[in-house]
């Protein structure tokens, strides 16, 4: 049991610090956007039941040998059955903190999508006043402003596409489809799930800085997930026109300083007129996807960083000799 | 009959266009004049519906005046700006709209890339 908590609790630390500030800035992860997505996933939650599980195991371990016996003898001495020890005052403390922790993560999930769902609902209820539906096309709403606009908004009972009269007119037939499949793709592969997942994340340990950084990774990935699907419709350059387009009309009405930009960091143009932001660089040059062998070691490692807390929180009889 | 979503919908069109506020009477009298299926439209049903409306912060009632009288609490531009915030990631509040197209690049960048795609169009 000691050692099994030790074990988790190292493997907290490296999930928590050191693998995501590596990740970020891995280059690969721009030619693999699946598997790099399902490693961040594996890494969030890899961590999170690490971090629960080593001061969960820990607080437990004068109660039994491993997690089911130290359970059964915990609920003895919560019901009152005097043959059992009492754990001692510091013991305690680890448990209530795993159980604290475990209810403010999950707290501040629900938090986050109820506030999200309002947020959506009154989005949708301004624009059944203010949008059209597409004349030829199904679950798409056309709005009527002059800036290049295209975004969605998912929901469970219906996600639609929202275009600006702008994009129509100033976008040719080729760049729209680029777009439209763009977030169409969004919307197929549920993204606002991911990104409501770790936006909780980055809310419920602000003081963790590298929850932040899974976030914008997260974001970045999203939009080179999207980007392959579009390309499955149009050729490459007709994409980057349909970006630049989009994003240079944006620029010159002087729309509000883009919030996102600022806060990632990353996406900053240099000066010199350089291209940054890896989804257009990859868009630019484009680079060959990781081989078979590149996958798998990926796909092991997510899997893995699942399995040994999980495994670890199970069996500790595995490391108890 | 219209839904009271198409209701609401016209009922704002209608306060939108109008140079002044507006009773229950003159909405009803102007849904009868717009479409066949208005024609039966009780005034309690405008009235429900605007009252939908205010509770929704999107109109107000001028108490003061009887009947009263009704207008729209900002106009349909200002809306529109509203809801391209939300999509533009410039209002607080950034999940209520899931990735824009332009997610992640910023407008310098795409100054530098329409300088780029131009040079490879005049080569």
């Amino acid at each position: 049991m000691l050692l099994t908590s030790y074990f988790l609790a190292a493997l907290a630390i490296v999930l928590a610090w050191p693998t995501p500030l590596a990740l970020s800035k891995a280059k690969w992860t721009a030619r693999a956007p699946v598997a790099a997505v399902l490693l961040w996933q594996a890494i969030a939650l890899g961590g999170g039941l690490s971090m629960i599980g080593s001061m969960l195991v820990w607080g437990l371990t004068p109660l039994g040998n491993d997690l089911i016996s130290a359970l059964h003898a915990g609920w003895l001495l919560v019901t009152g059955d005097t043959s059992v020890q009492y754990p001692g005052v510091v013991h305690l403390f680890a448990l209530s903190t795993a159980l604290l922790f475990a209810f403010h993560l999950v707290l501040t999930l629900v938090r986050a999508s109820w506030r999200t769902t309002l947020q959506r609902a009154r989005h949708r209820q301004l624009l059944r006043l203010l949008s059209n539906p597409s004349q030829t096309r199904p679950n798409t709403l056309v709005l009527d402003h002059d800036l290049p606009v295209a975004y969605c908004v998912p929901g469970f009972n219906g996600s639609v596409t929202v275009l600006s009269k702008g994009l129509l007119t100033q976008l040719s037939a080729e760049e729209q489809r680029a777009v439209i499949s763009h977030e169409n793709s969004h919307l197929d592969q549920r993204h606002d799930l991911l990104i409501l997942a770790f936006t909780a994340w980055n809310e419920a340990l602000p003081w963790l800085p590298t929850s932040r950084l899974a976030l914008d990774a997260v974001r970045q990935l999203i939009e080179m997930l999207a980007d392959d699907k579009a390309l499955e419709v149009v050729a490459r350059p007709v994409l980057l026109r349909a970006i630049v387009s989009v994003a240079s009309s944006i620029a010159s009405v002087g729309a509000p300083k883009n919030a996102s930009s600022a806060a990632t960091g990353e996406v900053v143009g240099m000066p010199g007129g350089e291209v940054s932001s890896r989804r257009l660089q990859r868009l630019l040059s484009p680079v060959a996807p990781l081989n078979r062998l590149q996958n798998f070691v990926v796909l092991s490692c997510t899997v893995l960083l699942l399995v040994c807390p999980t495994v670890l929180l199970i069996a500790p009889r595995l490391l108890s000799w | 009959m219209a839904s009271l979503g198409d209701l609401e919908r016209s009922v704002m069109d209608l306060l939108w266009d109008s140079a002044e506020p507006l009773t229950a009477n003159d909405l009803r009298d102007a849904l009868a004049a717009l479409g066949t299926d208005a024609k039966e439209l009780a005034v309690t049903t405008v009235l429900t519906v605007l009252a939908r409306l205010e509770k929704k912060g999107l109109v107000a009632r001028e108490r003061s005046t009887r009947p009263h009288r009704y207008t729209a609490s900002s106009s349909r531009e200002d809306h529109t700006v509203g809801l391209l915030n939300d999509a533009l990631g410039t209002a607080q509040d950034r999940e209520a709209v899931l990735a824009r197209f332009i997610g992640g690049i910023s407008a310098d960048e795409a100054v530098s890339l329409r300088a780029i795609l131009d040079s490879v169009k005049t080569v």
